[in-house]
């Protein structure tokens, strides 16, 4: 994987640099021993790795801008950072480049009940946000399976969805308003807590811009009463197929359950050795969870486990309690470690058209045989979501390359059929140069001319989201 | 011009010499008067996809809104972002188009609960001001693959580029519904009735006070709908009545289409603020406006004003200004649109952003110039 050539005036001019951010900073907020910027080599994409000039962690809107104004004149790249668990390399440092790492901006500014928001400064983790609101009720819906770590700032940068999304949305469907710092250190304010824009939608263009376009300091989110209930059920079938046309069958009769999750066989196997969830051994497994009240439960669940019994499943397990959705969901949860317990993985997060789903594993297994390497799927069925986990030796030579020439061809296969490279996790450093496959030139071009806008040096996540080679003139500049 | 391929109307941008006026069924006439040549998207027409079991449908920009509807109807489907039929408010003739609907981000009561026309938008096929076909986004539910401008088409009046085709994310029409009513409601106690039903686990999928009528809805299961409204009764909505099924659809068609002002006289305001802060605008404001009618739990409210000087522009953005929020001035005389910024003006730093914005995706300046300002 390429980076682009440090700037050596900018590691020339290293102590300068920080002379000039410690200024404006507080004491112990900017990190420039090499052995301490070593803790912001990498995020959660571990294949990569490169400790970045020096890191900052201002606490306030203030000191953010205060950054920027520095790096604006100092013409240095800044690498923004949430909670560094990018699985994509969003927030990948290049040496000669500041990390603004928001794990300081992590405060709760208001809770609004009566107007159902909550504004809090953008490095709060995801789950605290439901954290600050759960006892009077209220929830922040967007789930991603590292909410105990991640924070809002990245879950805004990548746009960030979990497993809940078919019912209750994304990231962009659940930010009402951002206090963002432009790359030459002004503030600004979009959106609030009212709905919708007056002007262009701004809002939905920087949810999801992957740190290129500002950095956000301070969000305003949607927060939703929570649901008096929640039950899963699961289902096990002896084909993908059968499952799929299960999934769009559900999804045809009308209701919309919060999450439908996928296992194939490999996952299934890998997880019950790692967990004892007690899932059955079969070809494809769903879990369907509804919410409501206990009747409206019921209601809901008789009429999915109706429609699964016409496709014959070898097993169809509804829970009646607590404990028995606990251990459904125990198999699920545990799937990224038990796979992880085999061999190294990558996991990737192509989205397809539902009703592509069996196509698309069936290919997924054919090339597994052709790479010769194993891979699981365990993925948000209904609205098609991928992440295939692809495992491989990180010590073997040779097998992280072929990794990536799989993972590659599956995202093009996800592209072929309809789909795209990623729905959740962001293209980061990871995808970057496979955007070709699903944009054409005058469809990149388009979008770098926005960042033109926002970011007329290029100097915000600059290596990032697009190939290196049609951003070079304009990182040049 | 009304053209019938995407590429003919690529041509016709690039041949254009002159200003454009964008249309599609031309029943949304909202904006500053734009002068110049008529660009219709009415011939491009066509649902090019519809996949019931992935709650995707695909069609192009020209194709009828009532045919969209049609066919989701035939499977049981819906928009559920609700998207009003302005004809009867403006007095405009004319067939909503679908792509009308996403470049004006046309949204009714559910977007309280479901979210907005924004929000249901997957994907975009559009030709920008100097006439090149561009894409973004798709027809699969979740996507960050590169920057979201579908977000950024959506509710840009035609004034970045020419939708073509538009990606939409369905839902399934609930077997039923039911609203809870209140009559004789003060504003304030109205809204603060509507914050307890959204604040509650019940669903809520509207919430508004029309006519001196608070009216929250629940859709589902029947057996769900009927547990949720009598839950509410019994809890934080004493004393409303239940009303159900087609009744209960019927004022909420009313309320989506602003239908008590389509008889009545005066300049109508679109108004979207804090919930909460909805009645003490009003108030604010009561010296000069007609009447109000509340929706989004109190967030949006449609004014209606004298259409006469400024139609209260100046005094109703100055109240905005303090408490944060947008108006636009969606039904008022020619010449008061044309003195009057319609849309709300962006404070300074953002205005600079979608200024640039639209350099780049119009740099001539041709596509529906002036509609939204500067």
């Amino acid at each position: 994987m390429q980076m682009p050539t440090p700037d050596a005036t900018i590691l020339a001019r290293k102590d300068q640099i920080v002379k000039r951010l410690q200024d404006v900073l507080p004491d112990g907020a900017v990190v420039h021993d090499p052995f301490e910027t070593r803790a912001y080599e990498c995020d959660a994409l571990t294949a990569y790795k490169c400790p970045p000039l020096c890191a900052v962690l201002p606490a306030s809107t203030a000191e953010v801008s205060a950054v920027m104004r520095v790096c604006h004149e100092e013409g240095v790249p800044v690498v923004p950072r949430g909670a560094g668990t990018s699985l994509a390399g969003g927030a990948l440092p290049t040496s000669d480049s500041v990390i603004l790492g928001v794990a300081r901006l992590n405060d709760v500014l208001e809770t609004d009940f009566a107007n159902r928001i909550i504004r809090v400064q953008s490095g709060r983790t995801n789950l605290s946000v439901t954290g600050a609101v759960e006892e009077e009720g209220f929830f922040y819906a967007p789930d991603p399976s590292s909410q105990l770590a991640c924070a809002i700032a990245g879950n805004i940068a990548m746009n960030s969805g979990g497993a809940h999304c078919l019912k209750y949305g994304v990231t962009t469907n659940n930010l009402m308003g951002v206090t963002m710092v432009m790359a030459d250190g002004e503030v600004i304010e979009i959106g609030g807590a009212h709905l919708d824009a007056g002007g262009l939608d701004l809002l939905g263009l920087i949810c999801g811009s992957e740190g290129q376009l500002g950095i956000v300091t301070e969000a305003t989110l949607r927060i939703l009463a929570k649901p008096e209930g929640a039950r899963p059920v699961l289902v096990g079938f002896d084909s993908n197929e059968v499952a799929g046309h299960c999934v769009s069958d559900i999804i045809k009769s009308g209701i919309l359950p919060v999450a439908i999750e996928f296992m194939d066989r490999p996952c299934i196997r890998a997880t019950e050795a790692f967990a004892g969830a007690g899932y059955p051994d079969c070809e494809a497994l769903l879990i369907i969870e509804v919410e409501g009240s206990d009747a409206e439960i019921d209601d809901q669940l008789s009429r999915i486990t109706q429609i699964a019994r016409a496709h014959n499943p070898v097993e169809l397990r509804e829970s009646t309690s607590a404990e028995e959705s606990a251990k459904i969901w125990l198999g699920r949860k545990s799937a990224f470690g038990a796979m992880g317990q085999i061999n190294d993985y990558m996991c990737l997060d192509g989205t397809i058209p539902v009703s592509e789903l069996p196509l698309v594993l069936r290919r997924i297994g054919e090339m597994s045989k052709e790479y010769g390497l194993d891979v699981g799927n365990v993925f948000h069925a209904g609205d098609g979501n991928m992440h295939p986990l692809i495992l491989f030796d990180a010590n073997k030579p040779g097998d992280l390359e072929k990794c990536e020439a799989f993972g590659a061809d599956i995202l093009k296969l996800c592209v072929e059929v309809g789909g795209c490279l990623t729905g959740e996790h962001g293209v980061g450093v990871e995808k970057r140069d496979l955007m070709v496959s699903q944009y054409n030139q005058t469809d990149l071009e388009i979008q770098l001319a926005v960042k033109d806008v926002f970011d007329p040096n290029w100097l915000l996540n600059p290596a990032k989201v697009f190939p290196l080679s049609t951003t070079e003139t304009r990182r040049a500049s | 011009m009304t053209l019938k391929t995407e590429a003919e109307l690529a041509e016709a941008i690039v041949a254009a010499n002159g200003p454009l006026r964008i249309q599609g069924g031309g029943t949304r006439d909202i904006g500053a008067p734009v002068d110049g040549a008529i660009l219709s998207t009415a011939g491009l027409s066509g649902i090019t996809l519809y996949e019931p079991g992935a709650l995707t449908l695909v069609a192009r920009a020209g194709t009828p809104l009532a045919k969209v509807e049609a066919l989701l109807a035939s499977e049981g489907q819906r928009l559920a972002f609700e998207p009003g039929d302005m004809r009867p408010l403006l007095g405009t003739k004319g067939a909503s188009t679908i792509g009308g609907v996403i470049a004006t981000n046309a949204s009714g009561p559910r977007r309280i609960q479901v979210g907005a026309a924004r929000d249901f938008c997957l994907g975009v096929r559009f030709v920008d001001g100097q006439g090149q076909v561009l894409k973004n986004g798709g027809r699969v539910m979740k996507n960050v693959t590169g920057y979201d401008l579908v977000k950024l088409m959506t509710g840009s009046w035609g004034t970045l580029g020419v939708l073509t085709e538009v990606s939409l994310k369905v839902l399934a029409i609930p077997e039923t519904e039911a609203t809870l009513i209140c009559d004789d409601a003060k504003a304030k106690t109205a809204v603060a009735s509507m914050a307890a039903a959204l604040g509650s686990p019940f669903d809520v999928t509207g919430a508004a006070l029309m006519n001196g009528r608070t009216m929250i809805r629940v859709e589902g299961l029947a057996q769900s709908v009927e547990y949720r409204a009598k839950a509410l009764q019994a809890g934080v909505l004493k004393g409303f009545d239940i009303i159900n099924g087609d009744a209960s659809a019927a004022l909420w068609t009313d309320l989506r289409d602003v239908k008590p002002f389509a008889s009545q006289g005066g300049a109508v305001w679109r108004i979207s603020v804090k919930p909460s802060d909805g009645p003490t605008l009003v108030r604010e404001l009561s010296g000069f406006a007609h009447d109000a009618i509340y929706d989004w739990g109190g967030g949006l409210i449609w004014l209606r004003v004298p259409d006469e000087g400024d139609a209260g522009a100046q005094m109703i953005r100055k109240e905005l200004s303090h408490i944060g929020g947008h108006a636009t001035l969606v039904r008022a005389s020619a010449g008061t649109r044309a003195a009057v910024p319609v849309f709300h003006p962006d404070p300074a730093p953002v205005a600079t952003l979608t200024q640039g914005l639209r350099a780049k995706f119009d740099p001539r300046g041709i596509l529906n110039h002036g509609l939204m300002g500067a």
